[in-house]
C-alpha cells in the first residue's frame, strides 16, 4: 500500500557535523543517512567536511575516505569501485546511482546520500535486498530448454539474435531502478520492479531458451507486471545506461501478440 | 493482505536482539523529474476528470429538471470559483489527452529512449498549455 510519509520509527533527525581539518581549502559537505541497529535511535544525518584536494573523485572515494579517515562506524557495501559489481547503489543527490560511477563534481552544493529509498535499513547505508533477491529467483533466470545441447559444442545463435540481448545482459543487478520505481516503493511486494522483469525479458528473448511461453504465463498477473505504469524512473536513473522500462514494454507487446 | 516485506521490517542487533528496523526515504528524498512528473500528472489529472464528469452529469441533470435548477448551476459554474473550477477541468483534460497519445506510443514500443521521453514530456507540457489557452480564448470570446 502506498504510504507516503515515514513511519514514526523511520523520521530522519540532525546527526552530529565532523568538520574539515584546518587549512582544508576545496570544502564539501556530505550529510549521509545513518542507522544504527544498536543505539535505539531514529535515524539521523550526519554531516561529514571532506577536503576534495585529498580526496578521490567519486563519491564512493569519499565515502572511503571518510570511513578509513573520519568516521569508521559508517557502514556501505562497496566491491569493484568500477560500476561492474552493483555493491554501492545508493541514493545520491536524490537519484539512485552507483557511488562509484557518481564524480563528486556532479553534485552543486552538499552531497546528499541515503540507502535505496523505501527499503528496510540494516544499518546506515545498507538496505535488505532479500525481497528483491526473492523475486530475481522467482522468475528462474537460467537457461532453460527441453532441446539438449549439442553433444560437440555450445548452442549457437545467429548475430541478429545475440544482438537481441544488448542492453539486457549488461545489467548488474544493483537494484537502482526497482528502487527509484514508486509504483515498486507502494506495491512491491507483490510487483516485480523493473529490474526482475528487465532480466525476465532478458531469458525470453533468447533464442536457446524454450520456455517462453511459460515465462509469460508466469508474468500476466495484474500485480507482476502490470504494476508498471510507465513512469520510467527507471530508465532515468540505470547507472548502465540501461532500459529497463523499455524491456518491460516488449513483455507486454508479446502478451498482446500471443493472445492473437 | 498483509504486505511481505513487513517480514524484512525486523532485524537483529548485535547483541541478537529484535529490533525494529527503519524504511529507508523514499518521496521525501527522490528528485522530481520529467518521468516522475508527467506520471503523477497523468494520475492526478484522472482523478480530476472523474470528478469533473460529475460536475457535467450535474450540470445535464440540472438541465433535464427545469429552469429552476438549471439557473442555480448556471449561475454557480459562471462565477469566478466555477470559472476556475472549469478551467481545471478543460487543463486536466488536455493533459489526460496529450499524455495519454504518449502512453500509446509506449504501448506501440515507441518513445523509450531517454532523449525522446524527455521531449515528449515537454511538448505535452506545452501542448496543454497552449491547447487550454486557446480554448479558453476561443472559449470567452463567443461568451
Amino acid at each position: 500500500m502506498a504510504e507516503f510519509t515515514l513511519p514514526k520509527n523511520s523520521k530522519i533527525g540532525v546527526g552530529k557535523t565532523y568538520k574539515a581539518p584546518a587549512g582544508a581549502k576545496r570544502v564539501k559537505e556530505f550529510k549521509i543517512y545513518r542507522w544504527n541497529p544498536d543505539d535505539g535511535k531514529n535515524p539521523s544525518m550526519d554531516t561529514y567536511e571532506v577536503d576534495l584536494d585529498a580526496c578521490g573523485p567519486m563519491v564512493l572515494d569519499a565515502i572511503i575516505k571518510i570511513k578509513n579517515e573520519i568516521d569508521s562506524s559508517l557502514t556501505f557495501r562497496r566491491s569493484c569501485r568500477e560500476g561492474i559489481c552493483g555493491s554501492c547503489a545508493m541514493n545520491i543527490d536524490g537519484t539512485n546511482t552507483l557511488a562509484c560511477l557518481k564524480p563528486i563534481d556532479d553534485v552543486k552544493g552538499a552531497v546528499a546520500i541515503n540507502p535505496l529509498p523505501h527499503m528496510p535499513v540494516v544499518k546506515d547505508l545498507v538496505p535488505d535486498l532479500t525481497q528483491a533477491y526473492a523475486q530475481y529467483r522467482s522468475i528462474e533466470p537460467w537457461l532453460q530448454s527441453d532441446t539438449p545441447a549439442p553433444p560437440d559444442g555450445e548452442r549457437l545463435q545467429s548475430k541478429e539474435e545475440r544482438a537481441e540481448l544488448d542492453g539486457l545482459w549488461e545489467c548488474i543487478m544493483c537494484f537502482c531502478c526497482s528502487t527509484s520505481c514508486p509504483s515498486y516503493w507502494w506495491n512491491g511486494d507483490r510487483y516485480l520492479g523493473p529490474a526482475v522483469l528487465m532480466a525476465a525479458y532478458r531469458w525470453i528473448a533468447d533464442s536457446r531458451d524454450e520456455r517462453t511461453g511459460q515465462r509469460l504465463d508466469a508474468l500476466e498477473d495484474p500485480f507482476k507486471l502490470y504494476r508498471c505504469h510507465t513512469i520510467m524512473n527507471c530508465t532515468q536513473t540505470c547507472p548502465k545506461g540501461l532500459n529497463p522500462a523499455k524491456a518491460i514494454g516488449k513483455v507486454k507487446q508479446l502478451m498482446l501478440e500471443r493472445q492473437g | 493482505m498483509k504486505d511481505v516485506r513487513e517480514a524484512l521490517m525486523v532485524g537483529r542487533n548485535s547483541q541478537g536482539k529484535l529490533v525494529r528496523r527503519p524504511i529507508s526515504p523514499h518521496l521525501q528524498v527522490y528528485k522530481p523529474q520529467m518521468s516522475s512528473v508527467s506520471s503523477i500528472f497523468h494520475r492526478i489529472t484522472g482523478v480530476a476528470l472523474g470528478l469533473g464528469t460529475l460536475l457535467l452529469t450535474l450540470w445535464l441533470v440540472c438541465a433535464a429538471s427545469g429552469d429552476g435548477a438549471f439557473s442555480i448551476i448556471q449561475a454557480f459554474l459562471s462565477s469566478w470559483i466555477g470559472l476556475i473550477i472549469l478551467f481545471g477541468f478543460t487543463a486536466a483534460l488536455f493533459y489526460h489527452f496529450c499524455n495519454g497519445i504518449r502512453h500509446l506510443a509506449w504501448d506501440a514500443g515507441k518513445g523509450f529512449e531517454l532523449p525522446a521521453m524527455h521531449n515528449s514530456g515537454r511538448i505535452v507540457f506545452a501542448a496543454t498549455a497552449i491547447l487550454t489557452v486557446g480554448f479558453w480564448a476561443v472559449g470567452l470570446y463567443i461568451w
